[in-house]
């Protein structure tokens, strides 16, 4: 029997978490990750790359979502911590620490200085905020690239990996990204599951009335901050691993954003699904018109806008809208006693929870 | 004949609302907080669309036309909390209202005449005025687009007596002009002494109407709490 | 270089940055939208004048003449077919499409003209490089130009807000919208009148640019970094705190410049910083822009 915490309600109503169409969705997901674990003994090295990369571009995506759909926080400067992520590796590498440990160091302290950071910027919202991060991700890539031992501007290599034989290091990076992308996807996960996932929604729908409702709204946003700002700096250094070579410019550059931005509004903004459908899409059209040059940029710039004006709810969400379609149980489902589901659905898209209580057919 | 007719379907505030006001004539619209009152008269100003029915002025369907055409067809509203333009100057409300005036009796010196306690403070901002006398701008920015109809949502909210009595003498300078009146109003006295007819509604739905003089005050005040008729309304959700 | 010098020469620059903020700065009062797509509008004011220069081989002034009203008109579509939707559709969505409409901007100018990089100071007549002496202390031609475009430019628009028609009603749109509406002001066409109004001034700034130093596509985002910059220092309320903050801006850079060529951006960027972090910068997020 499915059964999890259910409140009994007057009137025969009660309140579920998990649906039969989650619990399913959270065994095959589980499924998914047994099967990817193996990967790298089934295919070789290169899809094991590709994978990574798709792997890592669902690290941003999520890291983005959180912020910008969860947070009402719109970044158009994470490339600052994935470019940190990426140069403190190289940093401590430099220093003798084994490189991927040095990866998850780098993006923890990517999470560190999003600290200090987010007491200036927070004071910031909207527009303000978007501009404000990129200035910061000016900021971090004028002082890295000043720093001639990581290359001055002009590019360096991970050396670290040498150690490992070709194969075995695609496997080993595979690995720790699935890991952190395991980790950081049960770490939002949970945040939305729990009182900081309600309250950052009210935040977003109406920051001063959920003020007003006592909610701390500077504090929920610093925690999303923050772990975003640490899940964007192990993406950094992941990345680091699957390509070995940076440079200030593009590490640190803005169309990092370009990029999330459209797998977040393709895929469904501030649905915890979303993001990694968009992310799929994304790999799906880097990988078949990557080299088309200018012209692929404006069919992702125009595709972008396209969605935000009339899909503004992304793949995702419009197919939540119609089905009601909730894989992972972030929200509340309300139930009739009798009935099966589907119920009205609350959900983590911003919807209120549902005060009527009517007679679902 | 100038006349507003407005019927709506299944408005959250407002529900299968039908309302006939005659030209030249004062309609007080009473009931209590979250009666509808301020939907309907938003809907009438053309600020709020309704999801069903059709409003009529003086003969043509406006229930489509934008709010700011419908000033220039003649409705103006004084809206609740008077929401002026707190970085403007007396003056600068009143004229960027008529800015798209539609050549009338009103303008800025006349309003300034109607009002005197606004003379001194023309060209100071809105922000800095007192109560009553925001509530004498706002007044006198709707008069500013020479309205045929012009609809007052709660101008005696939070104003001392004597700024109140001040506003409805100007009131009744307006109703001797001709010009048609709607207004909402808590203080029921008020209403019913400025009012040719009255129109009470309760969640949203019109429980009476009729001409002022001839209602008692005992069926207004039934009305008013809903303890008129058989449906017992009670305290539910 | 004195002292003198270098803090004149940052002034001329902040009244370079006062008016490529100018727009922004308008855009979002009006209609709380910044626009992120505003760097690369400028651009495309450069490179328009400079596709006339080049086939006419008229001065870059006179090209002007003809670039800025195309560009007004292009505002107005613009609002009309991109921001109008975006501003209803909620707080957020006019991030996201003037992103979008960056990205395209850019893309667009890349595959149209390559990633060369052009300059229309060439084609100024010598005024790119003439200057002014007085007393020891240099004053360039092409700097003042600039800075006294600025100040005409913030100068009419304050008259324009404060004693027109319909600078007040702009103002009244952008205190509150809803009233406005319902004492007959068109918010709407308010509204597109500023977004053009503000296009053309950054294509203003973009001939500018272009003719003080060099442009290429990706020039854009710099552009709007600065812009903003420069409203932030100098608060998002009145023209002048505009001109007030490109002149801090300008002068943080030139010192920066001074004593390290590859400070020059840096020390803009810290000072910007610095002012969001003082006690001053929590009050700015606050601000309305009441004009």
């Amino acid at each position: 029997m499915i059964h999890t915490r259910s409140a009994q309600l007057a009137g025969g109503f009660h309140v579920q978490r998990w649906t039969r169409l989650s619990v399913g969705s959270g065994v095959a997901t589980l499924a998914l990750i047994a099967f990817l674990v193996i990967v790298p003994f089934l295919f070789g090295a290169d899809v094991t790359q590709q994978l990574t990369t798709l792997l890592i571009l669902v690290i941003l995506a999520v890291m983005w979502n959180a912020l910008a759909g969860y947070g009402g926080l719109i970044s158009v400067g994470q490339q600052a911590f994935i470019g940190l992520g990426a140069y403190g590796t190289i940093f401590l590498t430099q220093h003798g620490i084994t490189p991927y440990l040095a990866m998850i160091v780098a993006g923890l302290i990517a999470g560190v200085i999003a600290l200090p950071t987010s007491l200036i910027m927070l004071r910031l919202r909207g527009g303000q905020f978007a501009i404000g991060m990129w200035v910061v991700a000016e900021v971090f890539g004028i002082l890295v690239s000043l720093d001639s031992s990581l290359g001055g501007g002009t590019g360096i290599s991970l050396n670290g990996l040498d150690q490992y034989a070709p194969g075995y290091r695609q496997a080993y990076t595979f690995w720790l990204t699935l890991a952190c992308a395991t980790l950081l996807l049960g770490l939002v996960f949970l945040l939305l599951r729990r009182r900081i996932g309600a309250s950052l929604q009210a935040v977003r729908d109406d920051e001063d009335a959920a003020a007003s409702l006592g909610v701390n709204v500077v504090r929920s946003k610093r925690v999303l901050f923050v772990v975003a700002a640490a899940g964007c700096g192990i993406a950094g250094a992941l990345y680091l691993a699957n390509t070995l070579f940076i440079q200030t410019p593009s590490v640190f550059g803005v169309q990092w954003t370009a990029y999330m931005l459209f797998m977040v509004l393709v895929g469904g903004l501030g649905t915890f699904e979303g993001p990694i459908l968009g992310a799929i899409i994304f790999y799906l059209i880097q990988t078949q018109f990557g080299d088309s040059g200018a012209w692929y940029f404006v069919g992702l710039g125009g595709v972008a806008i396209a969605f935000a004006l009339f899909l503004p709810n992304g793949i995702w969400g419009a197919i939540d809208r119609r089905l009601h379609l909730r894989l992972l149980p972030v929200g509340y489902t309300l139930r009739t006693a009798a009935a099966p589901p589907p119920a009205v659905a609350g959900d983590a898209a911003g919807k209120p929870p549902p005060l009527a209580m009517e007679d679902q057919p | 004949m100038r006349s507003i007719d407005a019927q709506f379907g299944l408005l959250k505030a407002v529900r299968r609302v039908s309302l006939t006001v005659e030209a030249g004539e004062t309609r007080a619209l009473i009931g209590a907080n979250g009666a509808g009152k301020t939907t309907l008269l938003r809907t009438i100003a053309g600020a709020h669309r309704p999801t069903g029915g059709s409003i009529v002025f003086d003969g043509t369907d406006v229930t489509r036309v934008p709010v700011h055409r419908r000033v220039e067809m003649g409705i103006a509203l004084v809206p609740e909390g008077r929401r002026l333009f707190p970085g403007l100057s007396v003056e600068e409300n009143l004229s960027v209202a008529g800015g798209h005036r539609r050549g009338g009796y009103w303008t800025v010196e006349r309003v300034l005449e109607l009002f005197p306690i606004l003379q001194e403070r023309r060209r100071h901002r809105a922000a800095t005025l007192s109560g009553g006398e925001q509530q004498a701008t706002a007044i006198g920015r709707a008069l500013m687009c020479n309205p045929r109809l012009i609809l007052l949502d709660e101008v005696s909210l939070g104003l001392a007596p004597r700024a109140v009595a001040g506003v409805y003498e100007s009131l009744r300078t307006l109703v001797s002009g001709g010009t048609t009146v709607v207004l909402v109003e808590q203080d029921l006295s008020r209403a019913l002494s400025v009012a040719s007819r009255v129109t009470c509604l309760l969640h949203g739905e019109v429980v009476l109407e009729g001409v002022a003089s001839e209602l008692t005050r005992e069926q207004v005040i039934a009305a008013y709490f809903g303890t008129y008729g058989a449906t017992a309304v009670g305290a539910t959700s | 270089m004195t002292w003198i010098n270098v803090l004149l020469q940052g002034v001329l620059l902040g009244g370079f940055y006062a008016l490529l903020a100018c727009g922004l700065s308008l855009m979002f009062g009006v209609m709380r939208i910044i626009n992120l797509a505003h760097g690369d509008i400028a651009v495309v004011g450069a490179y328009l004048v400079w596709v006339i220069v080049n086939q006419t081989s008229i001065s870059p002034f006179l090209a002007a003449l003809i670039v800025l009203p195309v560009m007004w008109i292009a505002g107005y579509a613009m609002y009309v077919l991109l921001l109008e939707r975006s501003r209803r559709a909620g707080q957020l969505v006019p991030l996201l499409t003037t992103f979008g409409l960056a990205i395209v901007i850019e893309n667009v100018l890349l595959q149209v003209f390559s990633p060369d990089v052009h300059s229309l100071g060439s084609t100024a007549g010598g005024l790119a490089t003439a200057s002014a002496t007085f007393g020891g202390v240099s004053i360039s031609a092409l700097g003042s130009l600039t800075f006294g475009t600025a100040v005409i430019v913030l100068a009419a628009l304050q008259l324009f807000l404060s004693r027109t028609n319909a600078g007040r009603e702009m103002r009244a749109t952008a205190q509150d919208p809803d009233a406005a509406q319902l004492v007959g002001i068109n918010a709407r066409a308010v509204y597109a009148r500023a977004t053009a109004i503000a296009v053309a001034i950054a294509a203003l700034g973009g001939i500018f640019l272009a003719i003080r130093s060099t442009f290429d596509p990706s020039t854009g985002p710099t552009q709007l970094i600065f812009a903003f910059e420069a409203v932030v220092i100098g608060g998002f309320g009145s023209p002048w705190g505009t001109l007030l903050g490109g002149v801090v801006l300008g002068v943080a850079q030139v010192v920066g410049e001074q004593i390290n060529p590859q400070y020059a951006i840096l020390f803009g960027h810290l000072v910007f910083l610095a002012v969001l972090a003082s006690p001053r910068g929590g009050i700015l997020a606050r601000r309305a822009g009441e004009a």
